[in-house]
């Protein structure tokens, strides 16, 4: 399906304050790629995602899903086919119970009562949080306010998985669950991260950002053995990739072995 | 000044509801032909804010005593008039249900009281007029300070009004009004000079969220007339529950001091009951009082002695049949408490 | 409102008791809503020196609270928060009525002491019937069965919303009270300018949810339309309750049960 490229050119986006949020951005993003999206505070990576579903419109330049360019008359279109996992939970679900919220898009799209049945159960199992599904969202762990939002959004049956920080606030065992459960996810993705690990882990294609505009688009792990692109960027390697002062004592902090 | 079940009236409630439920239907027509869907979420995270803000105390100054956020006439300044009076209805059904601050029947006084005169009344021709439209800090704090009292001064004299027509209290009407609006004068100055500290922290942060695409342009223009209208359909459906509910009883207070005493349907000439009267007689604090009553004969206060007795007597029996049924069924049902 | 933060447990509280799966929450929302707007509209219908007729109605409570599995003794501290409320607004009967009423022998009760006596009846009756609907329908079974009635949809699902986040902001404001009472001298001496920043902040903040919910909304396909009618069903059994104690109020209401009960016994009314 070509629905699931993604193909950013050109874009610029200023806010009304007058701050310009990204400038110059273009990219491509083919099927079934996983890309991570990386880069300092305030580099722009929200923004840039907040492109890809028509939540802002650019100043400049234009955003592809697939065939379809990204207009007003498309949006319904596109938000059907790009999915985004927002950074905070809580904003994402806003619905009295689990089951209404992952409830909530197949509803919108005003499917009969046992599609939406069928597709709740279908997203809540596949998170592996059915047992949840009549808990008011304030009554879950953060591991599992996150699985409930991401099953709100499959439930949409999405071919792009956007998301923002996916792992921030959960504890080490919840997010080596939920990078299992990234994982076999066949979408493309997009992941916007601070968190290294993860891109090392799950993103074979990594993109820095770098005051709004690409500093780096290349694989993974040639990115990380970039070490002057790193620091200009305020990061720095993954724990993976440095040394490790137990197992290799003299490679040190900076780990120039890798 | 949250009214309670406890002393309104079937009438008076009732009244209320329907005022505040055709408000609520009509508010809610205006919202959804607004077709700006932005602010759906914005109105129930808003209402949250409130419930939020109220857990942030201050301590009011020369007093030394903490208050909180009421919150009406912010949630009008940044809604604007129907969005906010929405928004204050559903915090008041929340603090109805889970806080028993006002009741379920008071619910309709309580939305009416607190959400009409701050949305329709005290933002629109109070405080839009005076903050205009190139606010200044002072035109902001006049406008909210003049705005707050001016808008709780009339929500209390609606409680007043409200309580007084619901006959429970004995609180003269007078004793009441002199009692309320001074009390609401202060809590009117603090929730204003509490709501600019707010909205010209706002304006001073962020000035778009008061340049209102969200409280300024919309079709919430509210005209004199129109509250005036609305008052006036308040005053004629209370009133006109009032009577019609007064004129079904007998005339209030007769009417009750005739039934608790039993006086008309009583003919105590048992042998017990003179006894009875003739100790009284002897020890009443009050002998020479004789009892409002219409009907008359020497037994009036003797009967009223023994409908006390059997009443006191049959009270406790019911207060112990219902506690022990509620044991029982303690006993047997799997309960989880 | 003295104990904001008591409220909000209390919030809490009472939101979990409405997870219970007991034959009383299992009931339709609606039925349960209807009952207990009943109860209340029977119970403030008595005059205001009733006694002995309103105390049958205390059966509704003790029949619930142990069906619901709600813990009395809770019920019965919050009842007793309550009580200094329920007191100041009945404390004006007895000083303005001072009629004698009712004689106990020697005693005369003033009218002002007897009303004061059927308020603080009244209350206890009326918080209770309150308290019980939420903790046996929950807040989303409320706003079910309001949507049922035809209350606006708009407002329902201002509702929800609301109660949604009262969870969420309640935490925020919370740590933010904290974060600056760690920085202050203990916890009173917010003055009305740094309130103003602290709720301003606040205020910002929730603008900023509110946007970022809005997005949430939009990317799932939200075009102004909440759908949020579920499946209700009024079975036999709902129809019993409300038919059940329906009647049974109408009863108290027009039979004073007390005092019958007490004339048979003392044999003192013919």
């Amino acid at each position: 399906m070509s629905h699931h490229i993604v193909e950013v050119q050109g874009l610029e986006h200023v806010y009304p304050d007058g701050t310009t949020g990204i400038q110059g951005i273009s990219l491509k993003v083919v099927h079934g790629e996983s890309v991570a999206i990386i880069g300092p505070n305030g580099a722009g990576k929200s923004t840039l995602l907040l492109h890809l579903n028509g939540y802002l419109a650019p100043t400049s330049g234009s955003v592809r899903i697939g065939e379809v360019p990204l207009t007003r008359e498309t949006l319904p279109e596109i938000r059907r086919t790009v999915g985004v996992i927002f950074q905070d939970p809580d904003d994402q679900l806003f619905m009295p119970t689990v089951y209404d919220d992952v409830a909530f898009g197949p509803a919108n799209l005003g499917l009969p009562r046992d599609e939406i049945d069928r597709r709740v159960n279908e997203a809540l199992s596949l998170m592996g949080i059915a047992s949840l599904k009549d808990k008011p969202p304030y009554r879950l762990s953060a591991g599992e306010k996150r699985r409930a939002a991401i099953a709100a959004v499959l439930s949409n049956l999405p071919d792009i998985l956007v998301m923002d920080e996916p792992t921030t606030g959960l504890d080490p065992f919840g997010r080596r669950q939920l990078m299992g459960i990234l994982r076999g996810f066949t979408h493309t993705k997009i992941i916007a991260t601070h968190d290294l690990d993860l891109v090392a882990d799950l993103c074979e294609r990594t993109i820095v950002l770098h005051g709004g505009s690409v500093a780096a688009d290349g694989p993974t792990f040639e990115i990380f053995r970039n070490g002057a692109l790193l620091e200009e960027c305020h990061l720095e390697k993954p724990f993976s990739m440095q040394g490790c002062p137990v197992c290799s004592p003299r490679s040190g902090a900076g780990g120039q072995r890798v | 000044m949250h009214m309670a079940d406890a002393l309104i009236s079937p009438a008076v409630g009732g009244a209320m509801w329907a005022v505040s439920a055709a408000t609520v239907a009509w508010c809610s027509k205006k919202v959804k032909e607004d077709l700006d869907e932005r602010k759906v979420p914005l109105m129930g995270v808003l209402g949250a804010f409130v419930f939020a803000a109220m857990m942030i105390n201050f301590t009011i100054p020369g007093t030394g005593s903490s208050g909180h956020l009421g919150g009406g006439l912010l949630l009008a300044v940044l809604l604007g008039p129907h969005a906010a009076f929405l928004v204050i209805a559903s915090i008041l059904v929340v603090q109805a249900l889970f806080f028993a601050d006002g009741g379920l029947l008071a619910l309709g006084c309580n939305i009416f009281n607190l959400g009409f005169f701050p949305a329709f009344f005290a933002y629109p021709l109070i405080y839009k007029p005076i903050a205009g439209k190139k606010a200044t800090a002072t035109r902001l704090t006049l406008g909210a300070v003049l705005a707050a009292v001016a808008g709780l001064q009339l929500g209390a004299f609606s409680v007043v009004l409200e309580t007084t027509l619901s006959g429970i209290t004995a609180l003269p009407f007078t004793t009441f009004v002199l009692l309320m609006q001074p009390i609401h004068l202060a809590i009117g100055l603090v929730e204003g000079v509490v709501t600019a500290s707010v909205v010209s922290f706002v304006w001073k942060a962020n000035p778009q969220i008061l340049e209102g695409r969200f409280a300024g342009a919309s079709p919430g223009s509210v005209q004199l007339k129109h509250v005036a209208l609305a008052l006036l359909l308040a005053a004629l459906l209370t009133g006109g529950f009032v009577s019609w509910f007064a004129s079904s009883n007998p005339d209030g207070l007769e009417w009750a001091t005739e039934r608790t005493a039993g006086t008309s349907e009583l003919a105590g000439t048992d042998a017990l009951h003179s006894l009875m009267a003739q100790i009284q007689e002897k020890t009443a604090f009050l002998p020479d009082y004789s009892f409002a009553s219409p009907a008359p004969g020497a037994s009036g206060e003797s009967g009223r002695l023994g409908t006390t007795v059997s009443g006191i007597a049959g009270g406790l029996i019911t207060l112990a049949l219902a506690f022990l049924t509620g044991l029982v069924l303690k006993k047997r049902l799997p309960g989880r408490g | 409102m003295a104990g904001i933060a008591g409220a909000f447990t209390n919030l809490d509280v009472l939101d979990l008791l409405s997870t219970g799966d007991t034959a009383a929450h299992r009931l339709d929302p609606r039925a349960k809503l209807v009952t207990v707007l009943l109860f209340i509209v029977s119970v403030v219908s008595f005059d205001r020196y009733e006694i002995s007729g309103l105390l049958p109605y205390f059966f509704f409570p003790a029949v619930m609270i142990p069906l619901a599995g709600i813990p009395p003794r809770y019920l019965l501290g919050k009842c007793l928060a309550l009580l200094p409320l329920a007191l100041l607004i009945g404390a004006f009967n007895p000083l303005f009525d001072r009629q004698p009423l009712v004689f106990l022998g020697p005693v005369a009760l003033s009218g002002g002491m007897v009303s004061f006596l059927s308020i603080l009846i009244r209350f206890s009756l009326t918080v209770l019937a309150a308290f019980i609907l939420v903790a046996v329908t929950g807040f989303t079974g409320v706003c079910l069965a309001l949507e049922r009635f035809r209350v606006p949809r708009v407002f329902c699902v201002q509702l929800m919303l609301l109660y949604r986040y009262i969870f969420v902001l309640s935490g925020e404001a919370s740590r933010m009270a904290r974060a600056r009472e760690m920085r202050s001298r203990g916890p009173k001496g917010t003055g009305i300018r740094v309130f103003g920043s602290l709720v301003g902040h606040l205020l910002l903040r929730t603008w900023d949810r509110a946007q970022r919910v809005h997005m949430a909304m939009l990317s799932r396909g939200f075009t102004g339309e909440f759908h949020i009618r579920r499946p209700l069903k009024f079975t036999a059994q709902d129809a019993a309750f409300t038919f059940g104690w329906c009647s049974l109020f109408l009863l108290f209401r027009l039979v004073d049960l007390p005092r019958l009960a007490g004339s048979l016994l003392t044999g003192v009314l013919p």
